[in-house]
């Protein structure tokens, strides 16, 4: 009964429904950059951050900060959608590809899934097939200038076809592996693939 | 759920205290009644059914027979806030569930000195307890520490002022960070290290301490009284954060 | 410093709905570094996020995470602590 008492004038402010195709379902639009983190910010200095790529390669392979900003970078200009219903078109990252980052080694027949894992424990999983041919990157710049650590600077992945939480802030490797093991979230009732198009929000959706 | 059910409340008055605070005095079936320093959480329904909850600390003293008062901070660009300020009149109704929590109360009980220390409107939840405190004739010495931008912004100036005249054992320690009247005498800078360090000179090292406020003076002041030898557990925080406003 | 956290006062009507009782005021012991404190003084993050995660405030490490479902119902995870029933 109580929960369908109308408060008068009240609207909420929820962005707006509908731009074109590019809003998936169930999402509005913001224009914020909401700081979604489930720990404390790191700030591993720079000159002991590295980014490891291990698990079923041929040898494993870590870059040094400096190092992971030779490699070659580019802009990236996607929309992100965030399970929490907001959607933000057009978001500028600049970053190096992953598949840049697996050209390094070669990958063990058996390998069939990532594990991206971060400074303060925060873990994500995904299908090698999710993440190559430019549909994952590992940021480092947003909007022009170095990725904050609130937004999980210095370096984040970021998934633009996936729901946010796979964009791991603070990434600090990749493990190549060969049975799907869920991360933070997916182990924790989200679901494991988590398109935003499929509105894959929770395990069994 | 036994005891945290949503009841309808009515909005009995409305009470700007400064350009951005407001008092919203409530009406709310069923209340079972509060401790100082508990909050409720209001839940707002859109004719559609779109939902938003926020939590705010309660202001008034325990006793209200059924009304208590919220004290509500508007945040610029929020969802939920500018509705109550800019929206909201009196015979208004929406949902409250509570009072919540149980950690960061004040029951006077203990004769132990209280030190507060608020910034902005984080001195709501400490209110209640000043007000309890006043209202139940507790011998406990009360120090609260009071830090706001400018005089305008100082929320329940005059009745502090009052209580405070009353010579009961409450001083109230106004710090003015942004601005400050002609002839000021008090602090006119943010908390910090020192100025937590000169009240407890005031209250004595046996003292509880509520701290509410942003999170950076809720940080900066909870490390600042253990390194001076409080222990932690004594020190109780209510952090305000960026709660969609 | 972290500005990204609150006390776990913040969530403690979703506690309180989830566990039946007033948690908050509740000691408890971390399963990680073996803090005894009351669960107020838990560290909240995520409130907005996917879901609720609360860190011990002297370890930093998960004691518990609760994720809400469409349905209403949650998923609880509290294996970071023991908590004191009373």
């Amino acid at each position: 009964m109580s929960e369908r008492l109308v408060t008068r004038g009240f609207v909420g402010r929820r962005g707006s429904l509908d731009r074109g195709n590019r809003t998936p379902p169930g999402q509005y639009l913001t224009t914020d950059f909401p700081v979604l983190s489930a720990g404390p910010t790191p700030h591993t200095p720079l000159d002991q951050w590295s980014l490891r790529l291990e698990g079923l390669v041929t040898k494993p392979v870590e870059w040094s900060w400096a190092e992971f900003n030779a490699l070659p970078a580019r802009e990236y200009v996607v929309d992100i959608s965030c399970v929490t219903k907001w959607t933000k078109l057009d978001m500028s990252w600049h970053g190096v590809s992953v598949d840049t980052i697996l050209a390094a080694v070669d990958l063990d027949p058996r390998a069939a899934f990532v594990i991206a894992f971060c400074d303060g424990g925060y873990t994500t999983n995904l299908p090698i097939a999710d993440i190559v041919n430019d549909q994952a990157f590992i940021a480092y710049g947003y909007d022009g200038a170095p990725l904050a650590p609130e937004h999980g600077g210095p370096a984040r992945l970021v998934v633009p076809g996936r729901y946010f939480w796979k964009s791991a802030k603070w990434i600090r490797g990749l493990r190549i592996v060969e049975k799907d093991v869920p991360g933070f979230w997916e182990g924790f009732g989200y679901h494991n693939r988590g398109d935003q198009w499929l509105e894959e929000r929770y395990s069994g959706d | 759920m036994a005891g945290l059910a949503w009841e309808i409340a009515t909005v009995a008055a409305l009470n700007d205290e400064t350009p951005h605070i407001r008092t919203l005095s409530l009406n709310v079936a069923g209340w079972s009644g509060h401790r100082p320093g508990q909050h409720v959480d209001i839940r707002l329904t859109a004719e559609d059914g779109y939902q938003a909850q926020r939590s705010y600390s309660v202001a008034s003293a325990p006793g209200g027979d059924g009304r208590i008062e919220l004290t509500v901070e508007r945040v610029a660009g929020g969802e939920v806030s500018p509705f109550l300020h800019d929206e909201l009149i009196v015979g208004d109704r929406f949902e409250v569930r509570g009072p919540i929590g149980g950690y960061f109360v004040w029951d006077g009980g203990s004769p132990d000195p209280l030190l507060l220390v608020a910034g902005g409107s984080g001195v709501v939840p400490l209110m209640a307890i000043v007000r309890h405190r006043a209202a139940i004739g507790s011998a406990a010495p009360c120090t609260l520490l009071f830090s706001s931008r400018t005089p305008a912004d100082i929320i329940y100036a005059s009745e502090l002022e009052s209580l405070a005249a009353r010579g009961d054992g409450l001083r109230v320690v106004h710090t003015l960070t942004r601005e400050q009247p002609e002839g000021w005498a008090g602090y006119s800078r943010r908390i910090d290290a020192q100025m937590l360090e000169d009240v407890l000179g005031l209250t004595g090292k046996s003292a509880s301490v509520f701290v509410c406020g942003p999170t950076p003076l809720v940080e900066l002041a909870a490390t600042s009284l253990v390194s001076l030898g409080l222990p932690p557990s004594r020190v109780r925080t209510e952090r305000f954060g960026p709660s969609g406003g | 410093m972290d500005e990204h956290t609150l006390d776990a006062n913040a969530v403690a009507g979703t506690l309180h709905e989830v566990f039946g009782v007033e948690l908050t005021g509740q000691e408890s012991e971390c399963a990680h570094c073996g803090n005894h404190a009351q669960v107020g003084t838990f560290r909240v993050y995520d409130m907005h996020g996917p879901g609720v995660v609360l860190r011990c405030s002297t370890c930093a490490q998960i004691v518990i995470r609760l994720v809400r479902r469409p349905d209403g119902s949650y998923l609880v995870d509290a294996s970071g602590v023991y908590l004191k029933a009373t």
